[in-house]
């Protein structure tokens, strides 16, 4: 934790946040999944005119130019579009670009990063407040307060259940999220616990700790494979040693969802949340 | 005798000949792609029209000034700086272990340099903050040039005995410190995050794309200084092709040799990874392609080296800022991708000579 303070502080030091109005701005180059999603939901996507590789969402957005990876930006790249304004998420780079963009003059405003209702309600504010439109925050923000708060007064008919999430099954090995992560935050977020507890960031588990961990649901992502080699795959997971002997396994419970979706916190985040609820403990909870 | 003295001559003669009208043509070869490389760009900006109404004393864009003379001036200044130091590093190593496949990573110098840097992403914020503020965003370079150098002058240590570096520790020696430099990575890149990987990754393909002033005017000086020396070791070289009891006996003082060819080498790659993140491919390919055509003498070898490793890192730099604009392609893709094919192909269609 001190570590990922002292990087923030640094971080902060390199590009600090003050998020002016910039009502004038119609060239805004968007960095970062959830800013340009909230760039959308606030009805101001007229104004964008490029993005970085991981604002896949929504599908229009995939047709700005992308300007690449978000920590690995190119100076000349991203003026060469041309923007009056940089909307980033927290964490672009690296620094040397983004000193190279301050020197042109281009003003340049981090969004800081939010997991729980009032981190993202702040965030989609920032947004707003940045293209100097602070009312067209209200709807979204009112929105996600709405969802989230329905799943807090949601009560739970038995135990909270414990929920094992998979990045990714390579070669049999599973690459599961512990603690501090999007994924760790979201099951929260869902009224569950995070089956692992013993490390923070996402990392191989060995079989054993998957017996130990007994998870009741398995959550995963879905990178729009066919249907077809999703059965499969749930077939073959289930089937592993350390999986099987799993309440999930024995109940079939394994989750897909969409990556962006259920790890971008964006404005989507609450009816996220609410959708994994109702996956994790069957559809007659999270006010469905 | 004055027979053997004049064929001596001309024999040499030949081979200088060759050497001087190829440093000649790389040279007019470098400085066309460098033009190129200055007026290239994904915004479009037009080199000469800036510089011109900016000598004229007009008015230029804010934007279109930032283009040429901080991102596009610094990053070809470093692109041939890098390009060189990697090609003539190469040539002094695979002069010094007498193997065509040697490159400077045989010295620890990528390893350290390497664990350095992945030192540096991970563990930055574990430094005191006055330090980390001083060294700021230019903590993975220092990291990875220091890391670079203390594994170097640890394996230079180890196969040092009585004053004698045996290259041939230092080449078995290289191989178990490269094992362990990699054991402590495989440690920190378990604790990193995932955008800290995603940063790994991403220095480990190389990219220009940091080039600044201030990082130039850190590396550069140390590059110059190993470039400029390195004709002197040239003759030293020579002498080492004939085994190291045979250059002595011919007068060259090989231990001198030997540690003026580690620490030029060393000297140059360090600076080089440290601002450009790992280059591969330039420091085998390069002086391989010289020797092929002109001849394994090292005076022109190393200067031929030089002019194009700069030609060939400037040159694949302009493709990675272009190609897929405004984003841009890791220059380890693009060295690898042009490069490997190309050197293939010329030792298929040279291998009669190869194996003779």
């Amino acid at each position: 934790m001190t570590i990922r303070l002292t990087v923030a502080a640094l971080l902060a030091l390199a590009t600090p946040a003050a998020a002016d109005p910039h009502p004038e701005a119609q060239r805004i180059l968007s960095i970062g999944g959830s800013v340009t999603e909230i760039v959308y939901a606030l009805g101001q996507q007229d104004r964008l005119i490029a993005r970085d590789t991981t604002s896949s969402f929504p599908a229009e957005a995939q047709s700005l130019p992308d300007v690449g990876y978000m920590r690995a930006l190119s100076p000349e790249g991203v003026l060469s579009v041309r923007p009056d304004l940089i909307l980033s998420e927290d964490g672009a780079g690296p620094p040397e670009t983004i000193a190279v963009l301050r020197q042109a003059d281009i003003p340049f405003e981090t969004i800081p990063a939010g997991t729980n209702a009032d981190g993202l309600a702040a965030k989609i504010e920032a947004v707003a407040n940045a293209l100097g439109v602070p009312d067209a925050a209200k709807a979204p923000v009112a929105d996600l307060r709405a969802d989230l708060a329905a799943l807090d007064a949601s009560a739970l008919d038995g135990d909270r259940k414990r929920v094992l999430f998979i990045l990714s099954l390579q070669g049999g090995r599973v690459m599961a999220s512990g603690t501090g992560t999007a994924a760790d935050a979201m099951i929260r977020l869902a009224k569950a616990d995070n089956a692992i507890a013993a490390f923070e960031g996402y990392k191989p588990l060995t079989d054993e700790a998957i017996t130990a961990a007994a998870p009741d649901v398995i959550v995963m992502m879905d990178r729009g494979e066919a249907t077809g080699s999703h059965d499969a795959a749930y077939a073959d997971l289930l089937a592993m040693p350390a999986i099987s002997t799993t309440p999930a396994a024995k109940a079939g419970a394994v989750i897909r969802m969409d990556g962006l979706y259920l790890l971008g916190f964006g404005p989507r985040t609450g009816q996220a949340a609410r959708d994994l609820h109702r996956a994790i403990y069957g559809s007659g909870h999270g006010g469905a | 005798m004055v027979a053997l003295e004049a064929d001596a001559g001309r024999l040499d003669g030949d081979r200088a000949h060759l050497g001087r009208n190829i440093a000649i043509l790389l040279s007019v070869l470098l400085l066309s792609v460098a033009i190129l490389s200055l007026g290239h760009g994904a915004s479009g900006v037009s080199a000469w029209t800036v510089l011109i109404d900016w000598m004229t004393g007009q008015t230029v864009d804010v934007t279109d000034r930032v283009v040429l003379f901080d991102i596009r001036l610094p990053r070809l200044a470093t692109g041939i700086l890098v390009g060189a130091s990697l090609a003539v590093s190469g040539a002094i190593m695979q002069g010094l272990f007498r193997n065509p496949l040697a490159d400077p990573g045989l010295l620890g110098v990528s390893a350290g340099a390497g664990l350095g840097a992945i030192a540096a992403l991970v563990m930055g914020g574990l430094l005191p903050p006055a330090v980390a503020a001083a060294a700021g965003w230019h903590l993975v370079s220092l990291s990875a040039f220091f890391g670079g150098w203390i594994a170097m002058l640890t394996l230079y240590a180890i196969s040092t005995r009585q004053g004698r570096t045996s290259i041939a520790t230092m080449l078995l020696a290289g191989i178990a410190l490269a094992a362990m430099v990699g054991a402590v990575s495989g440690l920190i890149v378990y604790r990193a995050t995932d955008d800290q990987l995603r940063d790994l990754t991403f220095w480990g393909l190389g990219s220009l794309a940091g080039a600044s002033w201030t990082k130039l005017a850190a590396a550069a000086p140390l590059m110059l200084v190993a470039l400029a020396a390195s004709p002197l070791i040239a003759r030293g070289l020579d002498g080492l092709a004939l085994g190291e009891a045979m250059a002595a006996h011919v007068g060259i003082r090989v231990q001198r040799v030997k540690a003026a060819a580690i620490l030029t080498a060393a000297g140059a790659t360090g600076a080089a990874v440290a601002i450009s993140g790992g280059i591969g491919f330039v420091g085998i390919v390069v002086p391989h392609l010289l020797r092929l055509v002109a001849g394994p003498r090292h005076r022109w070898l190393l200067i031929n080296s030089a002019l194009l490793g700069a030609t060939v890192l400037v040159g694949a730099d302009m493709i990675s800022r272009t190609i897929i604009a405004p984003a841009e392609l890791p220059i380890g893709i693009i060295t690898a991708m042009i490069g490997g094919p190309f050197f293939l192909w010329v030792l298929l269609s040279n291998r009669r000579t190869l194996d003779a």
